[in-house]
């Protein structure tokens, strides 16, 4: 029974990254129809950037841990908002009125390019975070070891997606963002700029997978350049799962698949635990293609 | 043109005469090497043998992306399935390379049967995403040495080659003639296929499925169809692959191979075999000649990708239009010079 309630919590602190991710995805589709394919590498662009300051120049051991992830984080966030800022200048934005496979494709072409660029610019091997980052405290509670790393992740994240989710529900800027969701033209006509929207889903998405990589980074202490593919697909998929286009299904997918893998990899076969996602997301698009919170009547997939 | 006449009728012959030309100055090749006396002509062989067994495996991805319109990303999994199947027979059974081909194309196209039947009818972007799922769970399998058939992360050693009419096929000229010759044959049968009434409905559904399954075409089977074709296609591609390089293992099909697949395909213009074939030699060859940059290579494909979809989202080389030949309608119909107005 410990045991099992030990693969929750990991299975929470793993699904609370997905869902972070997640929501990049989400927030994109459910303003363009287009899934980012980059998403995954603006992602990893995090994880690198947080490496730059936390790794290369160990800020932790001057400024204290406290400090140094805060400050680390503003600066990944900011970087990946303004990566996903450019992406979507460059690979999107000219392709807004053409055909949507062609926006597919670039979205898939920026993702090869973006993962190359990072490999050139790291290199190929795993880079290691400053591993005595974050003091290593194991708390007891309720008779169950929780150690101060995974309690962060989670807590973070779960932070993150809350006000995300109070700034989509309860300001004008979110209600924009919402009504461009539904339907763009007549958002237009309702004097919403549609296209400030996009750009702004664009910085938001990109600057929560950028603080994903950042946890990640923190909370397994490696990091590789091809990481934001595995973690892309996954984090599509607790979209999918959520209901694409839906912010809380996408935080309640995250979490879900999380858990299922982390169970599966306990209980079932660690060597297949990867391929368990995959297999998740092709059934639910063949049994349920509008996830468990359907955002609005689902178009014809 | 769709009426034609003599000077395209000639212009037309021109073309045939220089394409001719061309292809038997490229199968003249090995020899012109061997008696330039050229150092590097083993290598320059090989190169071009890779070219090929990519052009094999974009021409059949053509099939499913370029005729049908349906993005498929996970091509490398069919390959993979056909390497595997041939390495086993031969392994295990002591079978003859070429004896596997037909067994590599059927495991192939069985296996896209089955994965693809659930998911056919999926949306572009969203089949996209699911074949790169299958090609990521197929890459699982083969590591985990799934049935014991695929020797895990170290894969399969020793695959023996291929014996044509008592010949043995080891050397860079004779890969380059087994897979270029087989390149031709699969122009020239995917050439007719694309002309058939088949072919004809796959480009229809590409342009409008709705409007297909209004004029009766059974869109499903005709997009399952296509997917089987061209998965057993890259079936064969796999068993020539695995006898090429006689060792196979897991990082030899990944995501990135489908990618590498995929970018020939759109690059060269996907729909069109000629274009294709371009593709393959861009893709391919290209890098070659730059190969102090390597790790560049990828980063190229992408920011290409990005750029042919913003300047030239048809490919390099598109098919042109189909045109038909029909006979004057009026001559058959109102015989009497009556038009109507």
């Amino acid at each position: 029974m410990a045991h099992f309630i030990e693969q929750i919590i990991y299975g929470l602190t793993v699904g609370s990254v997905y869902a972070l991710i997640a929501l990049g995805y989400t927030m994109v589709y459910g303003v363009m129809k287009l899934i980012n394919f980059a998403h995954g590498e603006l992602f990893t662009l995090g994880a690198f950037i947080g490496f730059v300051f936390l790794g290369t120049l160990s800020w932790g051991s001057y400024f204290g841990p406290a400090l140094a992830i805060g400050l680390t984080a503003i600066l990944v966030a900011g970087s990946t908002a303004l990566a996903g800022h450019f992406l979507e200048r460059v690979a999107y934005r000219p392709l807004r009125h053409s055909d949507r496979l062609a926006a597919v494709v670039s979205a898939l072409g920026a993702s090869i390019f973006l993962q190359n660029v990072i490999m050139v610019v790291w290199g190929a091997q795993y880079r290691a975070f400053n591993a005595s980052l974050l003091p290593t405290v194991v708390w007891r509670i309720f008779g169950q070891s929780v150690s101060l790393v995974r309690l962060f992740v989670f807590l973070t994240a779960v932070i993150i997606m809350l006000s995300l989710y109070l700034f989509i529900n309860r300001t004008r800027l979110g209600l924009a963002i919402r009504a461009a969701a539904i339907d763009q033209g007549a958002a237009r006509l309702m004097g919403v700029d549609v296209s400030r929207v996009i750009a702004l889903v664009f910085v938001i998405g990109p600057a929560l997978g950028g603080l994903a990589g950042l946890l990640v980074g923190i909370y397994y202490g490696q990091i590789n350049f091809n990481m934001g593919q595995m973690y892309g697909l996954k984090a599509f998929t607790a979209a999918v799962i959520g209901g694409i286009g839906n912010i809380p299904g996408a935080m309640l997918g995250g979490l879900l698949l999380g858990l299922l893998e982390t169970l599966a990899d306990a209980y079932v076969s660690g060597a297949w635990k990867d391929a368990l996602a995959f297999v998740a997301l092709i059934s639910i698009l063949i049994f349920r293609p509008t996830g468990i919170l359907p955002e609005r009547v689902a178009e014809k997939l | 043109m769709i009426w034609g006449n003599k000077s395209g009728v000639q212009s037309r012959s021109i073309v045939q005469v220089l394409s001719a030309l061309g292809v038997g100055l490229f199968l003249a090749l090995p020899a012109l090497l061997a008696a330039g006396g050229l150092r590097g002509a083993p290598y320059i062989l090989d190169l071009l043998s890779m070219v090929g067994l990519y052009a094999l495996l974009s021409l059949s991805l053509n099939v499913i992306l370029g005729l049908a319109g349906m993005f498929h990303m996970g091509h490398a999994a069919f390959f993979a399935v056909g390497a595997y199947a041939t390495a086993n027979l031969n392994l295990t059974y002591g079978w003859p390379i070429l004896a596997t081909l037909p067994v590599a194309a059927l495991m192939a196209g069985t296996l896209a049967f089955i994965v693809a039947l659930p998911v056919i009818h999926l949306r572009g972007d969203y089949l996209l995403i699911v074949t790169i799922g299958i090609v990521e769970i197929v890459k699982i399998a083969l590591t985990n040495d799934i049935f014991g058939l695929t020797g895990g992360p170290n894969g399969l050693i020793g695959i023996a080659r291929p014996v044509v009419f008592g010949h043995r096929i080891s050397q860079p000229r004779d890969f380059f003639y087994l897979i270029w010759i087989m390149v031709g044959i699969t122009m020239i049968l995917f050439h007719w296929l694309e002309n058939s009434r088949f072919g004809r409905a796959l480009k229809y559904i590409k342009e409008d499925t709705v409007a297909a399954e209004g004029m009766g075409v059974n869109t499903t089977a005709h997009k399952l169809m296509a997917f089987v074709i061209g998965a057993a296609w890259a079936g064969m591609a796999g068993t020539i692959f695995a006898s090429k390089m006689r060792t196979i293992s897991p990082d030899s099909f990944t995501f990135g191979e489908s990618v590498i697949m995929f970018t020939i395909v759109i690059l060269g213009g996907s729909g069109h075999q000629k274009g294709v074939l371009l593709g393959a030699f861009l893709v391919m060859g290209l890098p070659e000649l730059f190969r102090d940059f390597q790790d560049m290579r990828l980063l190229a494909y992408g920011a290409a990708l990005v750029a042919m979809m913003i300047f030239r989202p048809q490919g390099l080389w598109p098919p042109t239009p189909t045109q038909y030949r029909l006979p004057d309608p009026y001559a058959t119909k109102y015989p009497r010079g009556d038009k109507p107005c």
